[in-house]
């Protein structure tokens, strides 16, 4: 009597409310023990044992019909570059809650999400929430997602996770309308990996679904797209603390111990078997995470660089999409080529870093992975500017991506235009209530890298929400711009851009540049070029002054002073051919760039 | 032994200029305590205390600055150079200056400091431009320097000294001519000549910050420059420092010893001394300098004794400002690529020595980071 399901919701439209409220009803946490945010704060507070999050719950409940079900309520990332995560968790499920703020409506993501759901053939059950609100208008937005769903409008529950108004009724709709889960319990044991994490005292806790079969406690495993073999030294459950047992069975969501160190010996989406008389075929759809956007990550003081290096070494246990190599730029000095899933896992890596390891960095420009055809037939794969080559070749691809675009419809024609802008194509619009619109975009993973969420968020004073997913490639017209300073380029500026951009980067490059690099005893040209091609120049007139004017008595102590402290901050230029740029110059040169928290 | 210079700072003003931020205060600013009338018998008394420290030792040079020195009236200042006599021999061909404010002086105290010993006598003259004057509320008026420079050489001044202040706001090139003619119409020997710097905490630093005056343009003040390193020269005044020109022969030997990173001993509030290596500086406020020298305690208020690697830093930064310049002793690889550029002399280069040309002295800070390199 088992159910298995998930919660796909916008961040704040109170999926964690909703769970408290499910531990409550279900009595696994008791009304003492019970706070706010219950699985969510879990890792914090506690200093020992298993660190988890709600990666999987087992709720026991007695239905109405007197019948004890065993719920497995499964969490999903909610974020758009963790798609395949996503469709994992899903994956291990057969029917997913849809819970959408009656005062909000359905966001981009949220939509994203629940399209994968309907992928993987899983039972909605479309919920509002938040309906004890003032703001709620709960007939409107059910009209919304009853057009979005396909359903009635009377067929959209109606709760409020935070005075538990429907929770009950919700429990028994997931019990009712759910299918159990179906396999074979006499075939070879299968599971799904869903969630892998590090754990500083257990090491990898891998989170597991059983499809077919039986995971025992004391077994050795075998992890199917390596074949790599570990022995078990746990199994067990989250209710909500976690609790060994001898063995999970057909339809069980659990965890495994194996001591493993590193999440990329226990994948999401890899297949589970025994070592012994395992399963021959994997369950479907197992990918390699795979980076599609790149950066360069640098202590802004390079005596960090070690720590850097150490605090990568420890994120990478625990993610397993996140790669890097060291990288030396001219301008910044030893740092890391970073690749990432996308956008937000940048962002999330990068604010891990800066806050948890107490690091402060700069990153370059990201740019995306750029498929290059030369004209003698090579390919080449290019995830840096400094790979670009400098030749002529026969064709660039690009990836592109499919974005949804929710937004109110005042919006619409400001919101086109800066999609137009990004080389979008219009794929299709559509109402999904009077005020609300949902656009779809064909746009160059390239353009979104830079700013747009920032651009589409104030030109829709922050009410779009916005989802992509990776959709294929398409040939470009890109170019590489490289940054001259006195005839030496800049590494950390260069960028690939489509060719009608190049002017605008070049002429904001070096504008920028001009303000920000202090004058040297010679006139510094600043130029972009595209090959040996310059599009744009501006000039830092020669220094002409320099000195002193008065060194008597009482000045000289604080002379050779400041001179000290001038030496002291000598250490902190760097030299690009014969040019003195400080440090703080390439920093506010990129960081107006980069992508905003 | 080393000669050594004396320094006495006179911490008054009748007014205060605009740019200035010098350790000198007004009547109204000096407060309780402290009477500027009378001053000079705390310098003397420093001046006994300093004779006890130092020992009795040959003195090339004495310097009376401030402030404005001629404010104590003639007779302290002769009394103080009497002081100094009592303690110290003082050496015969001694070069004694002090400073003065053009509407500071008349005939009579020129007379008498002349008579008391001072042998050289520097006015602070800034500018013949009336509205520069007025911008760095100088209270003289133009026409005064020259005046005051003819009766001091009727007194018998053996050098006289004119300041010029310029890249003032609102000055002009041809202001700068002006002055320059004013200069060579007073027929002194010495001329120094100073960019204007705009202090944080003066008045013209507040004006500048509020955007109600335009900070001195770097560029302007170079171009400046070339026009005085032009004009001055050809009159017979060649540089012998960054700032200052002179005939041959009347170049302030003063000084120079602060550039030579010599031996001088301060007198005064907030007065800098140097010995060999070991710099200090005196408590800067008169009334608890005049507390302090009462009782016959040093004012000393702090100092630093310097390590070899400063010691060099100084000699190379002071020195390379003369036109004599600097011994390279290991410096000759960075001293090359700054000949290349331009900034070194060669035939100096050639004989081993750095010397600034007119570009170099530009950029001198420039050429010291180079040649003080790691």
């Amino acid at each position: 009597m088992i159910r298995n399901f998930c919660i796909i919701a916008h961040i704040d439209h109170g999926k964690s409310t909703l769970a408290d409220r499910m531990l409550q009803a279900t009595g696994v946490v008791d009304e003492r023990s019970m706070r706010a945010q219950y699985l969510d704060r879990m890792d914090i507070e506690r200093e020992r044992g298993i660190t988890i999050k709600s990666q999987a719950v087992r709720l026991p409940y007695r239905a109405d019909d007197g019948v004890s079900y065993v719920l497995n309520l499964i969490d999903t990332p909610g974020h758009v570059d963790f798609t395949y995560e996503v469709s994992r968790s899903l994956a291990a499920c057969e029917g997913a809650v849809l819970l959408v703020d009656a005062a909000q409506g359905i966001e981009a993501q949220t939509l994203a999400n629940l399209y994968l759901a309907l992928e993987n053939d899983l039972t909605i059950i479309p919920v509002l929430n938040k309906i004890d609100l003032p703001a709620a208008q709960p007939e409107k937005y059910a009209a919304e997602l009853a057009h979005i769903i396909g359903c009635s409008p009377a067929d959209i529950l109606k709760v409020s996770a935070k005075t538990g108004e429907g929770v009950h009724a919700l429990l028994e709709e997931i019990v009712h309308l759910i299918p159990p889960p179906v396999g074979n319990a006499d075939a070879p044991a299968r599971a799904l990996i869903f969630d892998s994490v590090y754990d500083t005292y257990r090491g990898v806790v891998t989170y597991v679904r059983v499809v077919d079969g039986r995971i025992a406690s004391r077994e050795r495993i075998t992890m199917m797209s390596t074949g790599a073999v570990h022995e078990l030294l746990e199994v067990g459950v989250i209710s909500p603390e976690p609790k060994p047992a001898d063995g999970l069975g057909v339809g069980e969501v659990g965890y495994l111990i194996t001591g493993v160190k590193d999440v990329r010996q226990s994948r999401v989406g890899d297949t589970v078997t025994a070592a012994q008389r395992g399963a021959t075929d994997a369950l479907g759809g197992y990918q390699d995470p795979k980076p599609m956007v790149f950066s360069g990550l640098y202590p802004i003081d390079g005596s960090d660089y070690p720590e850097l290096r150490d605090a990568l070494d420890r994120l990478k246990l625990n993610d397993a999409a996140l790669v890097y190599e060291p990288e030396t730029s001219l301008a910044l000095g030893f740092g890391f080529r970073c690749g990432f899933l996308g956008l937000l896992h940048m962002e999330i890596v990068r604010e891990r870093l800066e806050r948890e390891h107490n690091l402060d960095l700069i990153s370059t420009a990201p740019n995306v992975i750029y498929r290059v055809m030369r004209d003698d037939g090579q390919e080449l794969v290019v995830t840096n500017p400094s790979e670009f080559p400098n030749q002529k070749v026969a064709k660039i691809f690009e990836p592109i991506v499919k974005a949804t675009i929710i937004l109110p419809s005042e919006f619409v024609g400001t919101v086109m235009e800066l999609c137009q802008q990004r080389r979008g194509t219009l794929l299709g619009m559509d109402y999904l209530s009077e005020e609300r619109v949902e656009l779809r975009y064909t746009l160059p993973l390239a353009e979104i890298v830079f700013d747009f969420f920032d651009q589409l968020k104030s030109r829709t004073r922050g009410y779009a929400s916005l989802d992509y997913e990776l959709t294929g490639e398409q040939d470009a017209d890109l170019v590489k711009v490289d940054i001259l300073l006195h005839g030496d380029p800049v590494d950390a500026f260069s960028a690939i851009v489509h060719r009608e951009k190049a002017m605008a980067y070049g002429t904001m490059m070096t504008a920028k540049l001009k303000e920000l690099i202090p004058r040297q005893q010679f006139e510094v040209p600043i130029q972009a070029a595209i090959g040996s091609r310059v599009i744009t120049r501006e000039t830092i007139r020669a220094m002409r002054k320099d000195v002193l004017a008065k060194c008597y008595g009482g000045d000289i102590t604080r002379k050779r002073k400041l001179l000290e402290k001038q030496k002291e901050g000598k250490k902190r230029m760097k030299m690009v051919g014969k040019v003195e740029v400080p440090q703080e110059a390439f920093i506010a040169a990129l960081s107006t760039t980069e992508v905003k928290k | 032994m080393t000669p050594l210079g004396i320094y006495v700072h006179v911490p008054f003003c009748a007014s205060r200029c605009g740019y200035c931020d010098f350790n000198t205060y007004t009547a109204q600013e000096l407060g309780p305590g402290v009477d500027r009338a009378g001053f000079h018998e705390h310098l003397i008394a420093e001046i006994d205390l300093a004779a006890g420290a130092l020992g009795p030792r040959e003195v090339s040079t004495v310097f009376i600055g401030g402030g404005t020195p001629t404010l104590l009236g003639a007779d302290p200042l002769v009394g103080i150079l009497d002081a100094i006599r009592r303690h110290f021999p003082l050496a015969p061909d001694a070069e004694i200056t002090t400073e003065a404010n053009p509407d500071s002086v008349d005939r009579e105290m020129l007379d008498t400091l002349r008579a008391g010993g001072v042998t050289r006598i520097s006015f602070g003259m800034q500018s013949a431009a009336p509205h520069v004057l007025a911008v760095l509320e100088r209270t003289h008026t133009p026409g005064m320097a020259r005046e005051v420079a003819g009766w001091a050489r009727e007194s018998g001044f053996e050098h006289i000294n004119i300041d010029l202040i310029y890249g003032t706001p609102g000055e002009t090139d041809d202001d700068l001519r002006a002055s320059l003619d004013e200069v060579l119409a007073a027929d002194v020997d010495h001329v120094s000549a100073y960019a204007l710097i705009v202090e944080d905490g003066t008045a013209l630093g507040r004006r500048v910050a509020r955007g109600e005056v335009p900070a001195p343009d770097d560029d302007v003040c170079a171009d400046r420059y070339v026009i005085i390193d032009d004009t001055l020269p050809a009159a017979g005044m060649p540089w012998y420092e960054i700032s200052n020109w002179a005939r041959p022969g009347a170049e302030c030997r003063h000084n120079l010893g602060y550039w030579r990173n010599a031996d001088w001993w301060g007198i005064g509030p907030g007065a800098h001394s140097h010995r060999s290596g070991e710099r200090w500086w005196n408590v800067k406020h008169p009334t608890r300098y005049a507390a302090s020298v009462a009782q016959g305690v040093s004012p000393r208020d702090d100092g630093e004794t310097l390590t070899r690697e400063q010691r060099a830093t100084e000699e190379l930064m002071l020195g390379v400002r003369t036109r004599e310049g600097v011994l390279l002793a290991d410096a000759r690889h960075d001293a090359e690529a700054l000949v290349r550029d331009g900034l070194l002399d060669p035939h100096a280069f050639a004989e081993g020595r750095a010397v600034l040309t007119r570009r170099g002295r530009l950029l001198t800070n420039q050429v010291v980071r180079a040649l003080t390199r790691d």
